[in-house]
């Protein structure tokens, strides 16, 4: 149940974020989501890709700092309220979000939310318990 | 093992003696042979029948970098020029480089005291030397391969740069003594990891590090990646070159090779001699040597001389490691800041790379104090949150090391220019405001 995120530091300075997303392209990696955080000086790239193994080979032999982090993706109902249904539970179980970010799917009426938690076996086990089933790894990589 | 027990376990007593007697000669030449030094001594209101054992140094006048380049080219010879067969030069930062010449003596006695380097740290004629000093002008690659010849050691005379190359004949070779800068040692650590070779399974036995200031945590680090004994070692050109001082096997301070070198410590401000155990600015006059006998040469650099007994068996006494010097002190808010103890407090956390760029600028009228450290990839985390906290580290114990604040810039692993000789890691851009 537990998704694969990529992150790569990078600096502040212009041509960083084409540089990696042109790595990527290069070797063939198709990117399912992202979502970048910045600060003043430097940014952190999260992304979703549909072959993490061969994305962090290619990242790494060019010089990038690159991690690997466990989320987790939901689907939630492309209408108001779907994200709130998700967030409810885990507020009530004082399961603390890190961070998240979301993208509509192509062929559907639904969105995808990916999540990021201190504690991810928390937070699964919150989710079941609310009734929600997180998207397998295989199919948010080929989403 | 000691290269040369009879002088670098020497009795003190009869040691001082030789100094004091040395003292005199070399103090006899320069005045003769040297308009420079003649005309400082006048000026100065000592003459050489005043010096007559080795106390009698303090009414010698010093002599600075100034009087170097006064000099340049040649003024500072006590010989004419067919006597000398080498010359070295140091790199000018400002203007003129530093010129130094040898007679074929100076030469014979330099290689000795480089090979006393190399047996200090526990070099033998069994071992490989791999120089990666530079060679050229400058005197580290030349000194140490003339140190390894003296001790009979095979030299490879790699000098510097060429990092692959370097680790391919240190594995093919099989060498067990290195010669070089201590961040070059780093980054040859660096590139064996990224073409996946285990520098633990090379023969390498002790490293000779010195040229540039390093720390305790540098060696630490250095001797964690590279299978061998950092030894620290001392030299300057305007002296002789490397092989000035170098630790032993015990790694607790530097032995002076004082029947050569003769070592003293002045307070910066007032020239004053300090006692043992005192920090401040090492002096240095050349007892020996024929082509520039140096009296009593500022090195800038800041040290204490150690005078308890070594578990060696080397008589001679000891210098601290370099912790900075008078003139790489910068004055930011006025506060005085060395790299050193920058140096210190990033080796200190944990996940930051040992390459650091110090810039200083000015907004406005106020000094702007910029470090900026690479994050290595163990520490880098996909949260905002943590790389801030790290960074948040760096500047508390930043200002509680040097008292005043510092912008901490993380900076991507290996974008920090990794120099190949003196790291060039102070950038102070308020001059050119």
């Amino acid at each position: 149940m537990k998704v694969q995120q990529l992150s790569v530091f990078l600096e502040n300075r212009s041509g960083r974020l084409a540089e990696v997303a042109r790595l990527l392209g290069d070797a063939g990696v198709n990117i399912r989501a992202l979502s970048l955080a910045d600060t003043a000086d430097f940014g952190i790239l999260r992304l979703i890709v549909n072959d993490v193994e061969r994305a962090v080979e290619v990242l790494r032999r060019a010089g990038q700092t690159v991690s690997l982090t466990d989320v987790v993706a939901v689907e939630v109902p492309d209408r108001p309220g779907g994200l709130a249904e998700i967030l409810e539970p885990l507020q009530e179980q004082e399961v603390n979000v890190e961070y998240l970010y979301a993208f509509v799917e192509k062929s559907s009426d639904r969105a995808v939310v990916v999540l990021r938690f201190d504690d991810v076996q928390a937070a699964l086990e919150v989710l079941k318990q609310a009734g929600i089933t997180p998207l397998a790894a295989e199919k948010v990589y080929t989403l | 093992m000691i290269l040369n027990p009879e002088f670098e376990c020497m009795d003190r007593k009869q040691l001082r003696q030789i100094q004091g007697e040395r003292l005199r000669e070399v103090v006899r030449r320069a005045y003769e042979k040297i308009p420079i030094y003649r005309r400082k001594f006048e000026e100065h209101g000592v003459h050489p029948d005043d010096i007559r054992d080795i106390d009698d140094i303090v009414k010698l006048p010093f002599t600075t970098k100034e009087d170097f380049r006064t000099a340049y080219p040649f003024g500072l010879f006590a010989v004419p020029l067919r006597e000398i067969v080498r010359v070295h030069a140091s790199s000018g930062t400002t203007g003129k480089p530093t010129v130094v010449g040898y007679t074929r003596r100076d030469v014979e006695i330099w290689a000795e005291t480089c090979a006393r380097t190399l047996a200090c740290g526990g070099g033998t004629p069994d071992d490989v030397l791999q120089v990666a000093y530079g060679y050229g002008l400058f005197t580290g690659g030349l000194g140490m391969h003339y140190g390894g010849e003296r001790l009979g050691a095979m030299v490879v005379p790699m000098s510097g740069g060429n990092t692959r190359r370097q680790i391919m004949l240190m594995r093919d070779f099989g060498t067990s003594l290195l010669a070089c800068t201590p961040s070059y040692a780093l980054l040859i650590a660096e590139v064996a990891d990224e073409e996946g070779i285990d520098l633990k399974k090379l023969a390498l036995k002790t490293g000779f590090f010195g040229a540039e200031p390093w720390t305790e945590a540098m060696r630490a680090q250095i001797e964690e990646r590279l299978p061998l004994k950092a030894i620290d070692i001392y030299g300057l050109s305007e002296v002789i070159g490397p092989g000035v001082a170098s630790e032993c096997e015990e790694q607790n301070g530097l032995h002076i090779f004082e029947d050569h070198f003769y070592p003293e410590i002045i307070n910066p401000e007032t020239g004053e001699v300090l006692p043992p155990g005192q920090r401040g600015e090492l002096v240095f006059t050349c007892l020996t040597k024929e082509a520039m006998p140096v009296i009593r040469y500022r090195t800038r650099d800041i040290t204490l001389l150690d005078e308890t007994p070594c578990a060696c068996g080397r008589t001679s006494r000891r210098m601290a490691r370099v912790t900075g010097r008078t003139d790489d002190m910068l004055i930011i808010r006025g506060v005085n800041v060395f790299p050193s103890q920058i140096e210190s407090v990033l080796m200190k956390v944990e996940g930051i790379a040992p390459h650091y760029v110090i810039v200083v600028d000015k907004s406005g009228v106020m000094d702007e104090l910029e470090i900026k450290v690479e994050v290595s990839p163990e520490v880098f985390s996909d949260e905002v949150k943590k790389m801030e906290t790290l960074r948040e580290r760096i500047a508390q114990e930043m200002y509680s090391v040097l008292g005043i604040s510092a912008r901490i810039t993380l900076a991507e692993p290996k974008t920090i220019e990794r120099s190949m000789g003196k790291s060039k890691r102070v950038i102070d851009v308020r001059e050119q405001k």
